[in-house]
């Protein structure tokens, strides 16, 4: 079994990106040398040989579960905004997403 | 401030009975107070006593609603006054673990993203046990979003245990355990998604059971990995684990998770005894690693089962050792989408300096989530991936299944398997807190059964020579908890080790 390589900056800097998370250059590289050492241990998993065995997910064989459609009373506006950072005139406000 | 509360609360109302609550199941209370030997208020009162006097040096509250409770102990003893009917756990304090909503009470899965945050609403089970006539005292500690198992990750407070209070109460629940085990309550409500029930339940001396997947409601708890988490309880005793499980056991609407499978009454096999009973001992929990005391504490144990009318068997789940990468894949994948909801528009933590909505996700989510969050979620998201999906998320999925396939022989052969909660003794605080790696390895053996979907009850079984707290876990198959509780019950009628108490007030 091939020790996994360790992850580079950039690579932890792209992770950071997609999980929309910041992080500044000391935490970086803290998470290159923690994060590596983790993929690198889970990596043992390569040594099953699994390619006649299914994904399993939902264990307990529930499919499908349907119910009737029927309209049900919701959470009034004033409480589902209650815990809103910022809101305006009954809307969750929204910083703007272009200049 | 808190604190103060129930200092007045304490001044202003009187005890009015001197019995020793401490040692009381739910079923001798409920008998008590429908003869007024009891009242609710004492009841409330005597866990508002111990939080007075213990919590500081404990810290398993985070929020204590000495209040609230109190009201709701004055009207169940309106209809004990009046002679009217009880509704099952009339009366019965309990705390929850703080991931489960409960409304108008602060609710902030030990992170900071939501240390603000009222939920609107109540999680399925706790509004099934108010209306069971239960009595919330408040909410406790734990590592954020579940992910440790020391509560050294909670981003509020570090939990002791009450036992050595130098020493981790296990987690995530560490708080939940800490408080049953010193009598805040009779129970505590808890989420175990790798362990996070038995091994706290184990480090403490107390009892925990992790029920089967979809066996309890998740809606209204904050989520971890949804296709492992499971809703369960840490309790002095059996007899009271099975009394609060049915309340809680079933289908919910608004879970589409949930079994439709019959609630039955946990209660009714218990006191029936294990004679015949196939109890499996699978060689890979029992190999090299595990601490001495520990080993000999469980083979004790195994003995006592044979002596109740067990019959034995040696058994192997020889896919064990794949356990925490598989598990941990799985977790961390689901983590990384579960926590995309922290974005800081609707709720939690939002950086109001943010100039545009890119920024305040970046800054929002840099600011809230501690380390061992951020940790999860970017290796989650890694696992994820374009060019990694294969190799880690869809492979650990493949791992589950050959697990389940080692559980589902194993339960051919055996009614139930018996197996230790952790390899070491509860450890000191700080010792494994700056190896996220080390810490993720502690759940060697409570890992397993969660990608299965299997349920497991957590025994205590003695003492280190360090008075330090040693546990065992039964494991059975799915939909197994009526077993599991009989085992557990004819286990803690010959033994008293959940009847100690670690501090005296």
């Amino acid at each position: 079994m091939n020790k996994m390589p360790k992850l580079t900056s950039e690579q932890v800097k792209h992770v950071a990106e997609l999980a929309r998370i910041g992080l500044d250059e000391k935490e970086t590289e803290r998470f290159k040398d923690q994060l590596s050492a983790i993929l690198d241990f889970v990596s043992k998993l390569q040594e099953i040989d699994t390619s006649k065995t299914q994904p399993l997910s939902q264990t307990t064989g529930l499919k499908n579960v349907f119910r009737e459609d029927l309209v049900k009373p919701s959470l009034p506006q004033e409480k589902v905004l209650l815990n809103a950072p910022e809101k305006y005139n009954g809307y969750f406000k929204v910083k703007p997403v272009f200049d | 401030m808190l604190q103060k509360n129930i200092t007045d609360i304490l001044k202003l109302n009187r005890f009015l009975t001197d019995m020793d609550l401490s040692d009381l199941t739910i079923k001798q209370i409920q008998e008590k107070l429908k003869a007024k030997q009891l009242s609710a208020k004492d009841l409330v009162l005597d866990s508002l006593n111990r939080i007075e006097k213990l919590d500081k040096k404990l810290q398993a509250f985070l929020t204590v609603i000495a209040d609230q409770a109190l009201d709701q102990a004055n009207q169940i003893d309106k209809l004990i006054g009046q002679n009217k009917d009880l509704p099952a756990l009339a009366g019965i304090p309990f705390s929850a673990k703080d991931v489960f909503s409960t409304i108008g009470v602060k609710t902030t899965a030990c992170s900071k993203i939501l240390e603000s945050y009222i939920p609107v609403y109540d999680a399925t089970a706790i509004k099934e046990l108010k209306q069971a006539g239960a009595i919330l005292i408040g909410k406790t500690n734990h590592d954020a979003f579940g992910f440790g198992s020391s509560t050294e990750n909670s981003d509020f407070k570090v939990t002791r245990n009450p036992w050595d209070l130098t020493k981790v109460p296990g987690g995530s629940s560490g708080g939940s355990a800490a408080a049953v085990a010193s009598g805040m309550g009779l129970f505590s409500l808890a989420e175990d998604t790798g362990g996070s029930i038995r091994q706290p339940a184990c480090f403490c001396g107390v009892t925990g059971l992790k029920v089967t997947y979809g066996r309890v409601s998740r809606y209204g708890v904050i989520a971890y990995g949804s296709s492992l988490d499971t809703i369960g309880l840490i309790s002095r005793s059996v007899s009271d684990i099975a009394c609060v499980l049915e309340i809680i056991a079933g289908k919910d609407e608004a879970d589409a998770t949930t079994l439709s499978a019959p609630v039955p009454d946990y209660s009714q096999n218990l006191g029936k005894g294990i004679k015949g009973l196939k109890l499996g001992v699978p060689e890979q929990y029992f190999e090299n690693g595990i601490d001495p005391e520990i080993k000999d504490s469980i083979d004790l144990a195994i003995k006592q089962f044979e002596n109740l009318g067990a019959k034995i068997q040696k058994t192997s789940l020889p896919y064990t050792k794949y356990a925490i990468p598989a598990y941990y894949l799985s977790g961390i994948s689901e983590v990384s989408a579960n926590l995309a909801r922290y974005d800081g528009i609707r709720f939690g933590y939002s950086d109001d300096k943010a100039k545009d909505l890119e920024s305040l996700y970046f800054e929002s989510r840099a600011a809230g989530f501690g380390p061992e969050v951020k940790r999860r979620i970017m290796l989650g998201t890694y696992a994820l991936s374009a060019g990694y999906y294969d190799a880690y998320y869809k492979k650990a999925q493949q791992v589950r299944n050959l697990i389940k396939q080692d559980f589902d022989k194993a339960f051919e052969k055996n009614d139930l398997l018996i197996a230790p909660v952790s390899p070491f003794l509860p450890f000191a605080i700080g010792e494994k807190a700056q190896d996220p790696l080390q810490m993720w390895l502690a759940d060697v053996f409570t890992v397993t059964i969660n990608p299965a979907g299997i349920p497991g009850l957590a025994l205590p079984c003695g003492f280190a020579k360090n008075r330090l707290p040693i546990g065992f876990q039964l494991i059975g198959p799915q939909l197994s908890e009526p077993l599991l509780l009989q085992a557990g019950f004819a286990y803690q009628e010959i033994t008293d080790w959940h009847k100690r108490s670690p501090m005296e007030i």
